[in-house]
C-alpha cells in the first residue's frame, strides 16, 4: 500500500485542510519536538517551538514548491526557530531533568567505566559535542537526511557537510577517549 | 587500495556515516561497499559508525514527545488565523478515507509515538464524519458545534484504539448513531443515540448494548 505523501498533505493545508495539518502533525511533531530539544535543551521551550514551526507551516504551505521533502523543509525552519531562541536567550537555559538525562560527565573515566557500559557512554558523549556537531549528527544518523538534504537545512556547502561530519566523529571518539574507550581513531 | 588516514578524510571514508544511514545514491553506496571489501581499516572504521548510528536512534527516541499541549497550541493559533478557501473541490470524506486506507503501520511507528497517532488519527476519521454530515461548503472540525449540539439523547464514547474509519462509520449507521461534539479530553466524543430526550432508564438500555460492541473502549451516559 502507497502512503499518501507529504506533498499531497502539503498541498491540501494550502487549501486550509485542518485534517491534513492535523495529520501532518501526528507523522511529523515528535522528530521535529527531537531535533529542537536537542538545539534547545529545555523541554518547555521545545514544545512551543513545534507549535510555532507547524504554524509556519500552515501559513507557508502555499509557496512549499517541492524543491526538497518536506520533512526537511519542516527541519529547516525548525532550526531556524530554535536558533532563533537561543539568540533570545543568550544564555542557554537547560532544564533540570534535560539536564540530567544527557549530561553526566563528573565521574572520572574509570568510575564512569565501572558503572556504564560502553553504549551509555557513548550517548553521554554524543550529548557533550558542541551544539553545530550535536546538529549534523542527529541530522544524518536520526534524521536520515543525505549530504545534499543536510546542506539545505544547515545553509552550508556539501564538502563542508562531509567534513563537519566528519570532525563530530573525531570529537566524539576524544570524548570517548577521556571515558576511558578508545576505538583506536582517529 | 587503502583510503584510510588518520587525520584527514578520505573521500569514502567522509562518505561512512551516510552509507550506515542508507541515504547514499546508489552510485556512491557501491563505490562504498568496493571500498569495504578491500580495506579491512576502512571496514573497521564503517563498524564505529554504525555503532555511533544505533546510539543516536537510542539517545533520541529517549527524549520522549511533546505533550498534547503544542497541538492544542497550535490549532488555537490556527483558529484565530484568517478564514482560507478550501483548493479541493473532491468529496472530503472520500479523500480523507481513502487517505487514510493507505496508511502503512510502520511508518507510523517511526515517530515513535503509536498510541498518540492512533489518538489523532482516530480523531481525524471522526472529524470527517462529522465535516461529512454536517458540510456547510467550508470546513468544519470536530470540535466545531453542530446543527443543534444540545437537543436529544446522549452518550460519551471512547472508541477502541485500533477502531478504523470503516469500522467506525459502519457501527454509526448500523446504530443510528450521530458523532455530535469530540474529540473531548481523555479521546471522548459526545454521541447522538436519538433525536429527543429518552427516559433514563432507556438510555441506560441502549448504552448497556452499546457497550457490547468490541469498538468501545468506553461510554456513558450525558446530559
Amino acid at each position: 500500500m502507497q502512503m499518501t505523501s507529504d506533498e499531497a498533505l502539503i498541498a491540501r493545508i494550502a487549501g486550509g485542510d485542518r485534517l491534513a495539518m492535523q495529520l501532518l502533525f501526528a507523522r511529523h511533531h515528535v522528530r521535529v519536538y527531537r531535533f529542537v530539544l536537542r538545539l534547545v535543551r529545555n523541554e518547555a521551550t521545545a514544545e512551543d517551538l513545534i507549535s510555532e514551526v507547524f504554524l509556519d507551516v500552515w501559513r507557508q504551505a502555499g509557496k512549499f514548491e517541492g524543491r526538497s521533502a518536506v520533512s526537511t523543509w519542516m527541519l529547516s525552519i525548525a532550526r531556524f526557530k530554535a536558533l532563533s531562541a537561543l539568540r533570545r536567550k543568550p544564555e542557554e537555559e537547560l532544564d533540570e531533568a534535560t539536564a540530567e538525562r544527557i549530561e553526566d560527565h563528573a565521574d572520572d573515566p574509570e568510575v564512569a567505566l565501572a558503572k556504564k557500559d560502553k553504549a551509555t557512554v557513548l550517548r553521554e558523549c554524543l550529548s557533550r559535542l558542541s551544539a553545530e556537531h550535536r546538529e549534523i549528527v542527529d541530522l544524518v544518523y536520526y534524521h536520515e537526511k543525505s549530504v545534499e538534504e543536510v546542506a539545505g537545512i544547515v545553509g552550508i556547502p556539501e564538502a563542508t557537510v562531509k567534513t563537519r561530519m566528519f570532525y563530530a566523529r573525531k570529537k566524539l571518539s576524544e570524548l570517548l577517549k577521556t571515558q576511558g574507550i578508545d576505538r583506536g581513531w582517529p | 587500495m587503502m583510503t584510510t588516514d588518520k587525520n584527514t578524510p578520505g573521500e569514502i571514508e567522509e562518505l561512512l556515516p551516510w552509507h550506515a544511514a542508507g541515504t547514499l545514491s546508489r552510485r556512491d553506496a557501491q563505490r562504498v561497499e568496493e571500498a569495504l571489501a578491500h580495506d579491512p581499516e576502512l571496514a573497521r572504521r564503517y563498524a564505529l559508525v554504525r555503532e555511533e548510528l544505533a546510539e543516536t536512534i537510542l539517545l533520541n527516541e529517549t527524549l520522549g514527545a511533546p505533550s498534547g499541549r503544542a497541538m492544542d497550541k497550535l490549532f488555537a493559533k490556527i483558529d484565530a488565523e484568517p478564514a482560507r478557501k478550501p483548493a479541493a473541490s473532491l468529496n472530503f470524506g472520500t479523500r480523507i478515507a481513502a487517505f487514510i486506507a493507505t496508511l502503512r503501520p510502520r511508518t507510523l511507528a517511526l515517530a515513535g509515538a503509536a498510541a498518540a497517532i492512533a489518538i489523532l488519527l482516530q480523531a481525524g476519521f471522526i472529524a470527517g464524519l462529522v465535516i461529512n454530515e454536517h458540510r456547510t461548503g467550508g470546513y468544519e472540525t470536530a470540535s466545531a458545534p453542530t446543527t443543534n449540539p444540545g437537543v436529544g439523547a446522549f452518550t460519551v464514547i471512547r472508541f477502541a484504539p485500533q477502531a478504523s474509519f470503516d469500522d467506525i462509520s459502519k457501527f454509526l449507521a448500523a446504530n443510528k448513531l450521530q458523532i455530535a461534539a469530540g474529540p473531548m479530553a481523555g479521546g471522548l466524543y459526545k454521541v447522538r443515540v436519538a433525536d429527543t430526550a429518552l427516559p433514563k432508564d432507556e438510555l441506560a438500555r441502549i448504552v448497556k448494548k452499546l457497550q457490547q460492541d468490541k469498538l468501545i473502549g468506553f461510554i456513558a451516559t450525558t446530559d
